[in-house]
């Protein structure tokens, strides 16, 4: 279901319309345009400016026009934030009328001085600038001959009592109120419903639905939906838009539609905002008859709000407390409660590193826990750990130990991919080095090596491929005089090499 | 200021001015002075057919939109509520009309639903005790908004949604309305072609697929509605040849892969709503001086995008890449007109000169736009990422390891890269693919949950309730039968000077375009076998015409088809329709209709679970 505020604006924030609601200078609406901000003398000077525009580009061929005495304005949202701006007290009327002379708007002829309204939209391109005079006359006829549509315009009301279940059902699509209560037996009332699912209106279907659920028993109900599919659906759709959860567990308890009724009920901790509150809803969710994946990950999300309500209580106190140093340094930017596992597991690698895997901050815990696969492990420590530098952690992370005791570098991501997030972390060059050596795939390695500016290993790679050309050719982008260069025309005065090029 | 409508094959303007003219009369119903209190989202649309002028002519003073607690002042006589059919406005206009009666002067309220009366409403007005405060409580079927000469919308952002999960089929009737209001105003539709089915009832999997198909429930509507009509026989002679309803699910892939055209990446990075975008301002110096220099724009640039500016007719559904060359030309042309100065030496001239000067001037503006939003679209489309993603999409689409988990979206999930391009992306693999492989998808699905949070389960189930994502049954993988027999992908796309509709993807060949240009020309009996693959049947249907009104072509007169998707379309697939419309040889003009127009992102985002 849809929030009241339709997806549209997506970059307005409900908290941004509130704040503008309870604000107590009441200012002008704002549809589609700018947020906040607006001042009168903005928009006046606005006005002014695409007044300019208007005279400039000259172009008068359009054929919606109103009066308004060379005031700009706006499309319907332009006009509403105009016309609410307007509600405040008689004096700022008063201001208003004068300066946008509705006074005068009656005494001038209809189409002087006018302008279209679409122009106004903030763009002020001139569409439409272009057409010649043809194009334009030959909307007029149009309306002489535009047939008339729309609804019939008889009464709303019809007190008749006559009508039978088809003839109600079309009364009823037609918009026209009539009383279903005549309709006293099961045989009557199901013709009803069957009149109206046949009329395909969810509308008409949802009415007669009503009266249904309002004068039938709950199992008679239900077994007379289960043989109307179109029917069926379309009172699970109602009962999940009025928000009757209890009906809607009966029903599909009834229809042993068990996994449904088990989403629908997971889907209402999105509503609860207390986290103690939406752990104990979740709670109630694990046993649910989900699939088996699904059971599994219900259970991890009651886990991990669980884990993150103790971690962020814990962390809250610490950071308060000023004594521990990661806290002080880095402070938190936001709560950890309903971050997703790898986030929170990003922020145990950064703030719980060290912690031994007891704890229930602890990366390693929460690797157990969860189930982390290694190759996740290793790319969101090494990026947690990354960003605070901590290079001996980074170094650590790839290092294995045989049973010989020699020290092997291993990455279960592919070392193309250690360097990219080292790079994006801003590491130094040494380190970078470091890692693009590791990488195995030799073409790979040599691009990486170029992008981070790793001369040596860029160097070493041609040398060793005996590629002269890409020597000579990377030779110029490196600074004059350099180590660099000077390593690089040592190794192309080399008699040693056997270049293949 | 809609003769653009008016340029096509089918004036649409006509339709423009009988919804007008249906709103006029609403106004002049609640006689005195008058405010509107909007529902947000209708403004858009609303702004498509009507101005402030023609409220202004029919006496409302005031525009507010709808908003809880109490209405602001306003001295009028008439307080109006437009709002669409939505139980949560209802109470928000209750509480509105609540504190309003305490406040004092009585005034008449009314309600206006958009498209249509909504029963439920109405009871929740009266369960909230106010039903009875409203003198007028009508409904304006805006159905159908024209957009351009060949586009036609409804706008209803859960069209898909409600068809394809909730099996609501109230959409559906809006659509069979507004192609009654079509025919009423452009004569009977004579033959009527269909493919898809809607509300196949998927909850729990077990059902079996609803008998009742979509374009057959529109054309039972529409025909049921016309003997509704009593009996007035439509006597315009019709305008369309033939009607051809498409549902979106029987071509899921098309919206999922990234449009390639200007407009339609512009929609795609910017996203186009009702026919505005907005643009960083940045771009945009302003063009005078002293306008207040520290005064830099701060506020997105916004522009409208429609065929009445010449030059965005011109390049919107080209291939991105053959925009550039087109641009550089216009400038060229450009500079050349205003060096003529130059040129004219006698009064005669310079009288000539000056007169063409508005036009060069508003050539010069429209091209500074589009030269604008052509760098911007640069720079993302020559991006190491956007490269690195259209590679991917172009593998599956040619049917290149669609069977396994894809490194490049494990990347994305890695680095966080929004969700619903992650979704975008592995939805398409799905449908590439008739479905993942079990294990394929229960790893994709843990990275995402484990990533984005365990709560997008629901959204997985949505997408896997509409066949976006799912596991492969019967282990057949059918695409690559259907991707040869309707040749949806082309190796030498040309992409400068196209010869198929497979530019506007730069390879891809949108599914649902190749089945109308099919359905065309041979006809769907050669390709009898894929459509049987394709989910629900096809369907032909013919509407007898009085024989004073059937029509006797021209040689050579190209016929026009009407076609409309159910759920949703492109503007890729809209640049696709118009290449064929402009073939010299291809028979048949398109106008094109829809329940809103979308792309992947914001397809993807309707079926997304959100709090309520």
């Amino acid at each position: 279901m849809e929030s009241a505020r339709p997806t549209l604006q997506m970059n307005r924030t409900k908290g941004d319309e509130e704040e503008y609601w309870n604000s107590s200078k009441f200012k002008a609406f704002t549809f589609d345009d700018e947020d906040d901000e607006l001042s009168q003398l903005k928009e006046s000077k606005r006005a002014v400016n695409s007044l300019r525009d208007f005279v400039d580009d000259d172009d008068d061929d359009d054929l919606e026009r109103v009066s308004w005495s060379g005031e700009p304005v706006g499309s319907i949202s332009w006009s509403i934030k105009e016309t609410a701006s307007n509600s405040g007290s008689n004096h700022e009327r008063e201001q208003l009328k004068n300066r946008n002379s509705f006074s005068s708007y009656a005494q001038l002829p209809k189409p002087a001085s006018t302008y279209s309204l679409s122009s106004f939209f903030r763009g002020r391109t001139r569409p439409g600038s272009f057409q010649s005079l043809s194009d334009a006359l030959s909307d007029t006829p149009a309306k002489s001959y535009a047939p008339e549509l729309g609804r019939p315009k008889g009464e709303y009301r019809d007190y008749s009592n006559d009508w039978s279940p088809s003839d109600t059902v079309r009364r009823l699509r037609k918009g026209k109120v009539c009383s279903l209560e005549r309709f006293r037996s099961l045989q009557d009332k199901l013709q009803l419903l069957e009149e109206a699912v046949s009329m395909h209106d969810g509308n008409v279907i949802t009415a007669v639905l009503i009266f249904l659920k309002r004068t039938l028993s709950k199992e008679i109900l239900f077994r007379e939906l289960e043989v109307r599919q179109v029917a069926l659906r379309h009172l699970i759709h109602f009962l999940k838009e009025i928000g009757d959860q209890k009906l809607l567990w009966d029903l599909f308890r009834f229809l042993d539609r068990t996994e449904e009724l088990a989403l629908t009920h997971y889907r209402e901790h999105l509503n609860i905002q207390d986290p103690e509150k939406r752990k104990e809803f979740l709670k109630t969710c694990i046993g649910l008859p989900f699939s088996a994946e699904d059971s599994a990950h219900i259970q991890d999300h009651y886990t991990l709000l669980e884990r993150q309500i103790i971690i962020e209580a814990n962390d809250r106190h610490l950071e308060s407390a000023g004594q521990t140093e990661i806290f002080r340094k880095h402070p938190r930017k936001a709560s950890i409660l309903n971050m997703p596992l790898v986030t929170t597991l990003f922020y145990s690698c950064f703030y719980h590193y060290t912690e031994a895997e007891g704890t229930f901050s602890s990366p390693v815990n929460l690797k157990k826990t969860f189930k982390i696969p290694e190759k996740q492990y290793v790319l969101t420590a090494l990026a947690a750990r990354a960003k605070l530098r901590a290079w001996h952690d980074v170094d650590a992370l790839f290092t294995t130990k045989n049973w010989l005791g020699y020290t092997k570098k291993r990455a279960p991501i592919g070392f193309h991919r250690v360097v990219e997030i080292l790079h994006k972390n801003s590491a130094p060059v040494q380190i970078l080095q470091e890692y693009v050596n590791l990488v195995e795939d030799v073409d790979t390695k040599l691009n990486l090596a170029t992008k981070f500016k790793c001369h040596d290993v860029v160097i070493d790679t041609c040398r060793d491929l005996k590629d002269r050309q890409q020597l000579l050719a990377y030779r110029s982008k490196v600074d004059k005089g350099s180590a660099e260069e000077e390593k690089i025309d040592a190794i192309l005065n080399s008699s040693q090499i056997r270049w293949k090029n | 200021m809609a003769t653009h409508l008016s340029y096509g094959r089918v004036n649409l303007n006509v339709l423009r001015e009988a919804v007008r003219r249906e709103l006029r009369e609403f106004l002049d119903k609640c006689a005195g002075s008058k405010a509107i209190v909007w529902d947000e989202y209708l403004t858009g649309p609303f702004g498509l057919i009507a101005q402030y002028s023609l409220l202004k002519e029919h006496e409302v003073e005031k525009m507010f939109t709808l908003k809880g607690s109490r209405l602001p002042a306003a001295d009028v006589k008439n307080i109006i509520f437009v709002v669409r059919p939505r139980l949560e406005l209802m109470d928000i206009i209750a509480e509105n009309v609540l504190s309003e009666d305490r406040r004092g002067p009585a005034r008449d309220f009314h309600i206006l639903f958009v498209p249509r009366r909504s029963l439920l409403c109405e009871q929740r007005l009266k369960d909230l005790g106010v039903l009875g405060s409203f003198i007028h409580r009508e409904e304006y079927s805006l159905d159908l908004i024209p957009f351009d000469g060949d586009l036609l919308s409804m706008e209803s952002e859960g069209a898909f949604k409600e068809c394809y999960l909730e099996s609501d089929q109230t959409s559906l009737y809006h659509a069979a309305k507004g192609l009654m209001t079509l025919q009423a105003l452009y004569g009977t539709i004579p033959q009527i072609f269909g493919k898809g089915e809607c509300a196949r009832v998927r909850n729990g999997r077990r059902v079996p697929p609803d008998p009742m198909f979509c374009f057959q429930q529109v054309a039972n509507m529409m025909i049921r509605m016309k003997r509704e009509f009593t009996g007035s026989q439509n006597s315009i002679f019709p305008v369309f040849d033939n009607l051809l309803l498409l549902d979106r699910n029987v071509d899921l892939l098309t919206p999922l892969a990234t449009q390639l055209t200007y407009e339609g990446l512009i929609d795609e990075i910017y996203g186009i709503q009702n026919s505005y975008v907005k643009l960083p301002p940045e771009k945009f110096a302003p063009k005078k001086q002293g306008d207040g220099g520290k005064d830099l724009p701060t506020e997105a640039k916004k522009l409208q995008l429609n065929s009445a500016e010449e030059l965005y007719a011109e390049i919107r559904d080209k291939n991105f890449n053959a925009v550039g060359s087109v641009l550089s030309k216009k400038a060229k042309v450009i500079s050349a007109a205003f060096e003529e100065r130059h040129n004219a030496k006698t009064v005669g001239e310079i009288k000539q000169f000056v007169s063409q000067l508005p036009h060069m001037q508003a050539a010069r503006g429209s091209l500074a736009n589009h030269t604008s939003i052509a760098e911007l679209i640069k720079d993302v489309t020559t991006s190491e990422d956007f490269f690195d993603k259209l590679t991917v999409e172009q593998e599956f689409m040619s049917g290149i390891d669609t069977d396994k988990v894809n490194s490049y979206i494990e990347d994305c999930v890695a680095q966080k890269h929004p969700l619903i391009k992650v979704l975008r992306l592995v939805c398409l693999q799905s449908v590439c693919n008739s479905g993942l492989k079990q294990k394929v998808l229960d790893y994709y699905k843990r990275e995402i949950l484990q990533t984005y949070g365990y709560e997008h389960i629901l959204t997985l189930h949505n997408l896997e309730k509409a066949g976006l994502l799912k596991p492969q049954t019967g282990g057949r993988n059918t695409y690559p039968t259907i991707r040869k027999t309707l040749r949806l992908w082309m190796d030498d796309a040309n992409e400068q000077n196209p010869t198929d509709i497979s530019y506007v993807y730069s390879g891809y060949a949108p599914l649902s375009v190749r089945l109308a240009q099919l359905l065309s020309r041979p006809g769907w009996r050669s390709i009898e076998e894929v459509l049987r693959i394709l989910p629900g049947p096809h369907f032909e249907e013919r509407q007898p015409l009085p024989t004073g009104l059937q029509k006797k072509r021209q040689p050579g007169e190209n016929r026009v088809t009407l076609i409309f998707f159910l759920g949703g379309v492109t503007f890729a697939e809209i640049a696709a329709l118009r290449f064929l419309s402009q073939l010299e040889d291809g028979g048949t003009e398109y106008v094109i209709a829809t329940t809103k127009l979308i792309n992947g992102a914001s397809w993807i985002e309707s079926l997304m679970e959100k709090p309520f």
